[in-house]
């Protein structure tokens, strides 16, 4: 498919409820770490692009929101396709993006230069929406914190061993700091930045 | 566009729902980001709506944003779902999304609420939506905006615990008995709305998603499930609910929230369940309060 017919293929066939079902994955999603939500909606979004991060982007993006991606997922359909189905303007400035897309392991480092909100305004962040190979196994993370009810353990295939560090240094920054939606083709769970991680399976359950 | 109401409804001039859909993604970003930061007044572009300000605008517009066409909606007034609030806003669901409505509390998925909690506890996946008039626990004792955004940047809470201390010195006890201020996941101050601190401990530790949207303020906050919540108080001074000496007088339910009923001009008066849903459920399974019609379902 050449670029262009790609860029103007698939997103929602009904707009109004299918941001609807996608959103209430995402609100269920954030409100319960480490629960995985599956999106049963067929997008056609280009690859490097999951199904889940794809259906994030149409649920979410629109014109008030920058778009950041990572450098390949900005040489694929992505950009052409997210611009035409959302009217969200791709920006260059990692500060400037309201949604990052990017894939691990290679893109993920710090998350210092995206915007992490001010003290006052600690909503103003971005939200990083990261596709990894699988989210149900490969290294077991221990979660807790609001919306988890004691502990939970989730198993994530493809983030880079300094995530957890990384994720970390944006806990500390509290109440300031991104929240970080991890996709792998049709499944997506949230990590809101008021959760903790730690590395392998729960001790006491 | 794609259909955008149900087709049986007869309606074509609204979207699903009423609100357009670039402002459904602009209130659903600010509850992501809400939940995300419990307790934290995310600013949102409150559009007006075909109610007055005081009406419940903020809990609308949130209701709205969340609602699909699988929800039930269940909307209480101070507890009931009979009175006019209530009332007119479930007929407003029903004819903008043509979403089921329920006034059983178990059955909902969604609950908005205008100052009270349903007695029953709520369950995993429920979501309840509050209409809050004045976002702000801190506004009544610092009208600038700009100030009370800095102390809860620099979590700078002293002023209220000053107002609590002053209660306690002219009162001899914490005067507060609705929207009495908590602290959300050991962070931020947050007003639970008007409702009574009764119900404050049903907040702690819930289930339940909760929302809260402010119409006129501008403002969404939320408290995800699971989350601490505590009420502010003094060790010698504790967080205390209110009691009531009697039980209700229709269903003689205990340790639930009860509304004075003016019975006459000669001093009668009754104490019913705040929550009408609560109430009429016991007297369906038998059980009476000494003011009950029937006496022959007491037991």
């Amino acid at each position: 498919m050449s670029m262009n017919a790609q860029a103007l293929a698939g997103g929602f066939s009904d707009p109004v409820f299918d941001s609807q079902a996608v959103f209430r994955l995402l609100m269920d999603g954030m409100s319960r770490p480490g629960t995985i939500q599956t999106v049963g909606i067929d997008v056609e979004q280009p690859l490097p692009l999951g199904r889940a991060a794809g259906a994030v982007a149409l649920a979410l993006c629109d014109a008030d929101t920058p778009v950041w991606l990572q450098s390949a997922m900005a040489k694929s359909g992505a950009p052409q396709w997210i611009a035409f189905h959302t009217g969200a303007p791709v920006v260059q400035e990692k500060s400037d993006a309201r949604f990052a897309f990017m894939q691990s392991p290679a893109g993920i480092c710090s998350f210092g230069l995206f915007a992490l909100g001010t003290q006052e305004y600690p909503d103003r962040s971005t939200t990083l929406v990261i596709e990894v190979a699988s989210l149900v196994d490969g290294q077991p993370l221990t979660l807790s914190g609001p919306g988890i009810r004691d502990k939970v353990t989730v198993k994530v295939t493809g983030l880079p061993e300094v995530f957890l560090s990384i994720w970390n240094d944006n806990r500390a920054l509290f109440p300031r700091g991104a929240d970080v939606i991890l996709t792998a083709g049709d499944a997506l769970l949230c990590l809101p930045r008021t959760t903790r991680i730690a590395a392998g399976e729960t001790a006491c359950m | 566009m794609s259909p955008e109401v149900p087709s049986d409804s007869g309606l074509a001039t609204y979207n699903f729902a009423y609100l357009d859909e670039q402002t459904k993604r602009m209130i659903r970003r600010a509850i992501l980001k809400a939940i995300a930061i419990p307790g934290y007044q995310v600013p949102f572009a409150s559009r007006e709506m075909p109610m007055p300000y005081g009406w419940g605008t903020g809990g609308v517009q949130v209701t709205a944003s969340i609602i699909g066409p699988q929800d039930v909606l269940k909307v209480i007034d101070q507890g009931a779902d009979d009175t006019t609030n209530a009332v007119s806003i479930r007929a407003f669901f029903q004819k903008v999304a043509n979403v089921a409505v329920t006034t059983h509390t178990k059955d909902a998925t969604i609950i908005q609420t205008r100052h009270r909690i349903p007695e029953q506890p709520l369950a995993e996946g429920q979501v309840l939506v509050y209409q809050v008039p004045i976002p702000e626990p801190l506004r009544f004792l610092e009208p600038r905006e700009t100030e009370t955004r800095k102390m809860h940047a620099l979590e700078e809470y002293g002023l209220m615990h000053v107002k609590l201390y002053e209660d306690i010195a002219h009162n001899g006890r914490i005067s507060k008995t609705y929207a009495y201020p908590v602290k959300v996941a050991g962070r931020y101050v947050m007003d639970p709305s008007p409702t009574p601190k009764f119900d404050n401990p049903k907040m702690h530790m819930s289930d339940a998603l909760q929302l809260f949207g402010a119409g006129r303020e501008k403002r969404i906050y939320a408290i995800p499930p699971h989350t601490e919540v505590v009420s502010l108080d003094f060790e010698d001074h504790p967080f205390e609910i209110q009691s009531f000496d009697k039980p209700c007088a229709l269903c003689g339910a205990e340790n639930v929230y009860l509304d004075e009923v003016i019975l006459d001009d000669q001093g009668g008066r009754m104490f019913v369940c705040s929550d009408t849903d609560h109430c009429e459920d016991r007297r369906d399974h038998g059980h009476a309060g000494a003011m009950l019609g029937r006496q022959e379902a007491a037991e």
